[in-house]
């Protein structure tokens, strides 16, 4: 499905990626792990197509469709979806508008009229009981106020709603109390299917224990120096990432 | 009165512009330049009683001696007053014979403003026929108008028929010597409306909502006077999301409002004067002077969107005479390219527990400057005044500027004043956000300041507020990018 191969990417003549590559297969879950500061978040906001990023070298694909002309919102048309480490807020937009908007844009992209009002409204119903998301919350600014981890089971339900081909979780698990972390994994588990495909970026094994991941890579000084099973990660949790940045000098 | 539509569609026909506040007079435009005899001149043309001459005239000399007002923080070149032709002739033949004619870029907006066909005609100036749907409309408003003894006429009608109300009631809010605009039109309005509620009345229907088509062609000098009598309750929209264009550069009306005891007034505004182009020529300058005079318990509501004009210069003002009276402002200014906007209002406490609210959202791009200007003035007497006030920039791109000037005077103890501000700007991080959610950089924009102008849109009528939004998403297209 998404095929990243040896992707260079910078901003400000600042090299960031130096050289991924990837390959997710529809019906999988890959988790990437790895220090701070070492390009998860660039390698996500390059795959959603953020433009201050320039590619030096290297390509991405989705479904054998090359990405490098399509804008971000195309991308998201296509099915990309990007559970942001930091959400943004936009005042005065409830989160419900923003759903809504967010829908109809990809539907008229497709060549669809506007989702009929009966049929959003009990989306909105099925999708913020899985996430058991309290209804007033919807009216609210979208993330104004939120906190860390309402931001975050914001994001995912914005995803149930939006039904994403491949999902990307950055940090999705940060912020979330013990409780709310079962919550959303479970409703992340919930829209795995054997067509779609998801992504998650996290430093813990624990969101792992719940989203069981088929690959495990670490992203280490813009590169993928590690892959392995779901025992990669426990691995890492017991042993730190200075054993897998000495394994990549020797 | 039973009328077949046959009746009712010849009735229309003939009358066209009775309900469109335009005068009938037939007549060439007056020569250029502005003296006694001109101001004369219009009053005779309108067939006006004596004392609306005198009147005229008295305005006329003091305008004479008066200057342009310097202070707002706008540059602009100022009008030559002897090279405007004072009156002419209401115009109402049709400009063209068919839509093929008028310039594509005006259709486009019109489209995108989801006006239908027949009102595009009808802004554009083409022929048109009279519509079943509008005759009926008409009727209807007329009679449910008459029946609540509700008057609603042009200001010409009002002061042939009822002169004893305009003779106590104009320039008593605005008086001629107010400022130099307001001075100028006392001398030479041209038409405008006038609004009378009789006590204890509520009218039933948004006043003028209907004509908004027949607004499309108002005067140089608009004169607007609403007067709502003990109890009684109106609300009032003024203007026309569809854009003016207008050979006329200057426009400087004034709109008076009086609440006596209990009344309410509700006074919506959209105005889209043309803006020049995106270089900045040829746009409107739009100077108006709006004030409101609350009685005992009285209320005044005013609320603008002002996306318009090449330069504004607007402070829609409560004068809270009466103990209890409320005066609210709640305002969107957007300005884009070369626009320049000073705007606000001035809240007069006079009577004891009085209470304003001012919400101002200023929304600038391109290389535009957009200011609020408030006054906040608590008299001595005003025992447990109250206002809060809140306004709030957001700037699109680094060229534009946004400015606030509030102006607090307050002579006793009791009172209390809350002043906020705020200036964003949009983020490139919000522009993302909604474009990995499928919405493209146009519409997150238009979400955005959807949002930001959330609370002054919610003030408006609901048919008035779906096409503000409508408006604010077309007056910033290109703006970012
Ligand atoms: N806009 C930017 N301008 C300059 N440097 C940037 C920018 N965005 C990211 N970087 C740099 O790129 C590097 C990778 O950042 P990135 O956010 O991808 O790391 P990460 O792996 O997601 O880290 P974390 O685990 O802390 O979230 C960092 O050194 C960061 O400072
Ligand atoms: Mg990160």
């Amino acid at each position: 499905m998404l095929e990243v191969k040896d992707l260079h990417a910078s901003i400000e003549d600042k090299k960031i990626l130096k050289g991924v590559n990837l390959e997710v297969n529809a019906g999988e879950v890959h988790a990437i792990m790895g220090p701070n500061g070492s390009g998860k978040s660039t390698l996500a906001s390059v795959i959603a197509g953020k433009e201050e990023f320039e590619i030096k070298k290297g390509s991405i694909s989705l479904d054998g469709e090359d990405l490098e002309e399509l804008a971000p919102e195309e991308r998201a048309h296509n099915g990309i979806f990007l559970s942001f480490q930091y959400p943004v807020e936009i005042p005065g937009v409830s989160v419900t508008n923003f759903v809504k908007t967010a829908i109809n844009e990809s539907r008229k992209a497709r060549g669809l009229d506007d989702m009929p009002a009966n049929q959003m409204l009990k989306l909105i119903r099925e999708k913020s009981e899985l996430l058991e998301i309290d209804r007033k919350f919807l009216s609210r600014s979208l993330n104004e106020g939120f906190s860390g981890g309402e931001k975050k089971r914001n994001e995912i339900f914005q995803m149930a709603m939006m039904e994403p081909k491949l999902a990307i979780l950055d940090e999705t698990d940060s912020g979330l109390d013990i409780d709310a972390l079962r919550i959303v994994a479970n409703g992340v588990n919930k829209l795995r299917s054997k067509d779609n495909a998801i992504i998650v970026i996290t430093h813990y094994q624990r969101l792992l224990e719940y989203i069981v991941p088929d690959f495990v890579h670490v992203l280490h000084d813009g590169k993928i120096v590690k892959t392995g099973g779901k025992e990669l990660a426990l691995e890492l949790e017991d042993k730190g990432y200075d054993w897998v940045k000495q394994e990549t000098v020797v | 009165m039973a009328y077949t539509e046959e009746e009712l569609k010849k009735e229309l026909e003939t009358k066209e512009y009775e309900y469109g506040f335009y005068t009938d007079i037939e007549s060439d435009t007056f020569p250029k330049g502005l003296n006694e005899e001109i101001v004369i001149g219009i009053s005779k043309k309108k067939e006006e009683p004596e004392w609306m001459t005198e009147w005229r005239l008295e305005a006329f000399r003091v305008w004479k001696d008066m200057e342009e007002p310097e202070w707002p923080n706008v540059t602009y070149q100022k009008p030559d007053f002897q090279d405007i032709s004072y009156y002419s002739a209401p115009n109402n033949k049709p400009k063209y014979n068919s839509l093929d004619e008028v310039d594509p870029e005006l259709l486009e907006t019109f489209k995108k403003l989801g006006i239908s066909v027949d009102e595009q005609k009808k802004l554009a100036g083409v022929a048109v026929d009279i519509v079943m749907d509008s005759v009926s409309v008409a009727t209807t408003f007329k009679k449910t108008l008459a029946e609540k003894g509700i008057i609603f006429c042009s200001i010409s009608e009002a002061i042939q028929d009822h002169p004893e109300l305009v003779k106590k009631y104009i320039g008593s809010v605005v008086p001629r010597k107010d400022n130099f605009y307001a001075a100028l039109n006392s001398a030479v309005f041209s038409d405008g409306s006038f609004c009378y509620i009789p006590k204890g009345v509520r009218c039933p229907m948004e006043l003028s909502t209907y004509f908004r088509i027949n607004q499309a062609g108002t005067g140089q000098f608009e004169r607007t006077l609403v007067i709502a009598d003990e109890g009684s309750y109106v609300s009032y929209l003024e203007g026309c999301t569809a854009p003016s264009r207008d050979e006329n550069q200057l426009h400087a009306a004034v709109v008076e409002l009086i609440a006596l005891d209990n009344a309410e007034i509700k006074y919506s505004t959209v105005q889209n004067w043309f803006p020049g182009d995106k270089e900045g020529k040829g746009g409107v300058f739009n100077f108006v002077t709006k004030r409101g005079l609350c009685e005992k318990n009285a209320k005044i509501s005013w609320t603008q969107v002002e996306t318009g004009s090449a330069v504004t210069w607007k402070y829609p003002s409560c004068v809270l005479k009466g103990n209890n009276s409320i005066g609210e402002f709640y305002s969107i200014a957007v300005t884009n390219n070369f626009q320049q906007a000073d705007t606000g209002t001035k809240m007069i406490h006079l009577g004891k527990n009085t209470k304003s609210t001012i919400i101002s959202k200023g929304i600038s791009a391109g290389k535009s400057q957009n200011s609020y200007r408030g006054l906040v003035q608590v008299n001595s007497r005003a025992e447990n005044a109250r206002n809060f006030s809140q306004c709030d920039s957001l700037l699109m791109g680094n060229r534009c500027g946004a400015h606030t000037f509030p102006y607090i005077e307050v002579k006793n103890k009791s009172a209390q004043i809350e002043h906020e501000a705020t200036t964003s700007k949009i983020g490139e991080d919000q522009i993302f956000y909604c474009n990995q959610r499928g919405i493209d950089t146009e519409k997150a924009i238009a979400l955005i300041v959807n949002g930001f102008s959330k609370e002054v849109l919610n003030k408006l009528p609901m048919e008035f507020a779906v096409e503000a939004q409508k408006l604010l998403e077309i007056s910033l297209e290109g703006s970012v990018g």
